[in-house]
């Protein structure tokens, strides 16, 4: 009931990498990415550490400007792609490496902040209405600075999830969070999923919000190495590049 | 409108997050008045050439304070990455760099009605019977200073040796912002007081030049 109030995102969007490259100087981040996940599909990045999944995640989310080839975006339903760059971003989250939430606003101001700027009516209902289900209510008029790094990381999953979005992003977004946010995490993710929101997370460890995962795909020096769309089962290619990674 | 309603609402985050702390506008007032005392220790302020020298001396304090208060605008934005959090939501980017040019314009004013009386009462300077055209003046030099600033701001974050890039950056392009500045200054404590239309003009012009620069090429300031 709480989680659903969150998780309202009623069409997925459609995201497809064409031919990414981004250089930083002569060191190639990403190299010939190509890669369409279908509205509503659940896709887990796995790769080494420098692999090019955060980077991939930022060419996603418009933050970082490809250095060749393009990202389209697709309603479902429509023939063209989103032409415009704040129409696209009216409808991602993201949960990235850091919290990007104010350390010095409280709870409660840091939501309704974005609620404000994703032009969200009620901005003020809607903070309270998503910092129920991450259990912070009773913390709302707390700085954000006086929080845990559970409470934080919740506070930012809860933040992502405000425009109820067609498309969620998440760089490995178990980190910090105890078995109780893991499962709360968890069940957030196949509500959304079950509704049709689009999920691309880029992930380290074994965790419950895997269950949720319909593919797979692998990085590896910014390279495409393995998509679970061609070779197989997504579950059993996680397992495998997380056991790899942990006994690199 | 669709850039008003976001940078309102960014305006109001930086007012809020700055009197809250009182970061910023302690440590700018302080180093203003620092500033202002021991200069008034080098000059005789009852003397006709301390005059003279007034209106340099007070744009060359709003200056080096200027570089104090903007440098943390951007830097501050790199915890927790909120600059990011920013450039997701679905605003047009110009919108943030338009909120940190009139909340920085806002605490240098904060700090200028501050400054003001001190710097009259230190100089023996009759600021009074000139307000209305020293408030012209002031709005004018400070819009200026918080432009440039900002941006400059918003390009030396993502640098290294960025504490000392923003002045290197800054000083050279405001030196057409400092000279009008100052030179009307001057005029209004001249026997008659005047305001000069010219020195004027030329602020003017250059808030509205380099607003314009900030609104078309805003977008890929903020970039990574």
């Amino acid at each position: 009931m709480a989680i659903a109030s969150q998780t309202n995102s009623s069409h997925g969007v459609t995201v497809e990498f064409q031919n990414i490259e981004k250089r930083y100087g002569v060191r190639y981040a990403l190299h010939g990415v190509s890669l369409r996940i279908e509205a509503g599909e659940c896709v887990a990045l796995v790769g080494a550490n420098g692999s090019g999944k955060t980077t991939l995640l930022r060419v996603a989310s418009l933050l970082v400007r490809p250095s060749a080839g393009r990202v389209n975006f697709w309603e479902t339903g429509d023939a063209h792609p989103l032409a415009d760059p704040i129409a696209v971003k009216q409808r991602i989250g993201m949960v990235a490496h850091q919290i990007l939430l104010y350390d010095d606003l409280t709870a409660e101001e840091n939501l309704e902040l974005f609620a404000k700027l994703y032009g969200l009516d009620r901005p003020k209902d809607r903070a309270a209405a998503a910092l129920e289900p991450a259990g912070l209510l009773s913390r709302r008029n707390d700085p954000v600075r006086d929080f845990s790094r559970g409470m934080r990381q919740r506070l930012a999953i809860a933040r992502a999830l405000l425009p109820a979005p067609g498309l969620l992003l998440l760089d490995e977004p178990a980190t910090g969070l105890d078995p109780a946010g893991q499962h709360w995490l968890g069940e957030i993710l196949a509500r959304l999923h079950s509704s049709g929101c689009t999920i691309l997370m880029s992930t380290h460890g074994l965790s419950e919000v895997h269950s949720v995962v319909s593919r797979a795909v692998r990085l590896a020096a910014g390279c495409l190495a393995e998509d679970s769309a061609h070779s197989g089962d997504p579950q059993r290619m996680l397992a495998a590049a997380l056991a790899a990674e942990q006994g690199a | 409108m669709a850039l008003a309603r976001p940078a309102a609402v960014l305006l109001g985050k930086e007012l809020q997050t700055e009197f809250r702390t009182r970061e910023l506008l302690t440590t700018t007032v302080v180093f203003v008045l620092m500033v202002l005392v021991l200069f008034s220790f080098t000059f005789d302020p009852t003397s006709i050439e301390s005059r003279r020298f007034a209106p340099g001396l007070l744009w060359l304090t709003l200056l080096f304070a200027g570089s104090l208060m903007l440098h943390p605008s951007f830097t501050r934005e790199q915890t927790n990455d909120t600059l990011a959090a920013l450039r997701l939501a679905p605003i047009d980017p110009t919108a943030i760099l338009a909120a940190k040019i009139l909340a920085n314009a806002c605490f240098l004013l904060v700090a200028e009605a501050v400054l003001l009386p001190i710097f009259a009462a230190l100089y023996n300077l009759h600021v009074w019977p000139v307000l209305g055209r020293m408030c012209v003046v002031l709005i004018l030099g400070t819009l200026a200073l918080a432009t440039i600033g900002t941006v400059f701001s918003a390009i030396s974050s993502q640098a290294r040796m960025r504490e000392l890039l923003l002045p290197l950056l800054l000083m050279p392009v405001l030196t057409p912002a400092l000279i009008a500045s100052a030179e009307a200054t001057a005029g209004l404590f001249d026997d008659p007081a005047y305001l000069s239309p010219q020195w004027v003009g030329l602020l003017a012009g250059f808030d509205a030049i380099f607003l314009t620069v900030t609104w078309l090429f805003g977008e890929y300031l903020l970039e990574e």
